[in-house]
């Protein structure tokens, strides 16, 4: 029980994909000005990346290592066909604010990488706990992101009113940085500082 | 004519940077910068395969993928944009892999100063990403040429200035917890920043 443990809880802190292993941003930054969207976002990843770890972890040892890389992708891209299609057909607006990134789940090197470094070497059921722990590693970062942007950057959560605004009579005054891109950038550099405050062991010599 | 595309590839540079206001290709960005000319290498290589693949996934979406392209074979009411996806990323590994045996065969300096970077590209999110908006702005042929184009340039525009960033950052104090991946978002933060001074912009 102790390594399914490690597997489904480690990539949350001690491996986090986001923070320490620089894989996956690409989509991380673009859909956390809102609540709403990031949950959408951190659910379908988690779905692809335990998924397709599971898939490619059922047929590695009919794969030929040649072609590896083409058996993964094919899987990972159907996952995300079948989460796009399905995003449309029940959740249309959300769909529509996510636009793009959706479809960059395929190239978003958490679910590759996992699918190549672990999937490929152990069973199915660990496959598929390394799968969910890296999804939720990833949707930790996310929704921490986008709680502070979009309580600070609009003083809402889920876009229910938390803070009351000024042009509506209340006291806050949005900070309209928030909502634009560079402010992702500041807030996970700050999440990597404070998270290598804590676990020294992954502070980085200087080059 | 010609101005709309120059506005178009004015836009794509600098106004939508694809790294540093869509946040594509990300990984790469931050993996790749820490030396000025492997970032210029891999700078290239983006441009000349994001300005291959984006005219490419356009012939496919438009003669292919999309509702009524087939209606002269008789399947006019076949819509194939759900495996559009699935198509985009065949075409860019197919061209990338292409591309390589093409260099190693024909241009051997260019194919070794490219290296490990062709491969990698695949699984760059600013290739897809491109081709991906590509289809939602329903671009038609000559503006996807243009857009792909620029948008590799943006992209490798915005990588070489990291690197340069990064290179002149070794020779400072930085915070223990900073070192590294954090210094490096901040970084990219206040570049992201310089670069919305474009947005303003109409053209």
């Amino acid at each position: 029980m102790g390594k399914a443990r490690d597997t489904l809880l480690g990539p949350i802190f001690d491996e986090n994909p986001i923070a320490l292993q620089i894989l996956g941003i690409c989509s991380a930054l673009a859909v956390t000005t809102k609540m709403d969207t990031a949950v959408t976002m951190c659910l379908a990843v988690i779905f692809v990346t335990a998924m397709s770890n599971a898939a490619v972890s059922l047929i590695r040892n009919y794969i030929p290592t040649n072609i590896r890389i083409i058996v993964q992708m094919t899987i990972i891209a159907s996952l995300v066909i079948i989460v796009d299609q399905f995003l449309r057909a029940y959740a249309f607006g959300i769909s529509k604010q996510l636009s793009v990134f959706v479809g960059l789940i395929i190239t978003n090197c958490i679910v590759m990488g996992r699918a190549e470094a672990f999937a490929m070497k152990e069973s199915v059921g660990i496959s598929f706990l390394d799968g969910v722990g890296n999804g939720l590693g990833y949707s930790l970062v996310l929704l921490v992101v986008a709680v502070l942007r979009e309580l600070f950057g609009s003083g809402r959560l889920f876009g229910v009113e938390i803070l009351a605004l000024v042009n509506v009579g209340g006291w806050y005054v949005p900070n309209g940085l928030m909502l634009l891109p560079p402010s992702a950038f500041f807030i996970i550099g700050g999440f990597i500082w404070v998270l290598r405050s804590f676990k020294t062991e992954q502070v980085e010599e200087q080059d | 004519m010609l101005e709309a595309y120059l506005s178009l590839f004015a836009k794509a540079v600098f106004v939508e940077n694809i790294a540093l206001a869509f946040f594509l290709g990300m990984c790469t960005y931050l993996a790749v910068s820490k030396r000025v000319s492997t970032a210029f290498g891999l700078g290239v290589a983006v441009v000349v395969v994001q300005t291959i693949t984006v005219p490419l996934n356009n012939l496919v979406y438009r003669h292919l993928l999309k509702e009524e392209a087939l209606g002269a074979l008789g399947l006019g009411g076949v819509d194939l944009t759900f495996i559009g996806l699935i198509s985009y990323i065949g075409v860019i590994a197919a061209s990338v892999q292409i591309l390589e045996m093409f260099l190693d065969k024909y241009v051997p300096s260019l194919y070794n100063a490219l290296g490990i970077f062709l491969p990698l590209i695949t699984v760059n999110c600013a290739i897809l990403g491109g081709s991906l908006f590509m289809v939602e702005r329903d671009y038609d042929f000559g503006e996807s040429v243009v857009f792909g184009f620029g948008s590799g340039l943006g992209w490798a525009l915005a990588i070489v200035a990291l690197a340069g960033v990064r290179e002149k950052l070794q020779y400072s104090n930085v915070p223990h917890g900073l070192r590294g991946l954090g210094i490096t978002f901040m970084t990219v933060g206040l570049m992201a920043m310089a670069f919305m001074a474009f947005s303003g912009i109409q053209l």
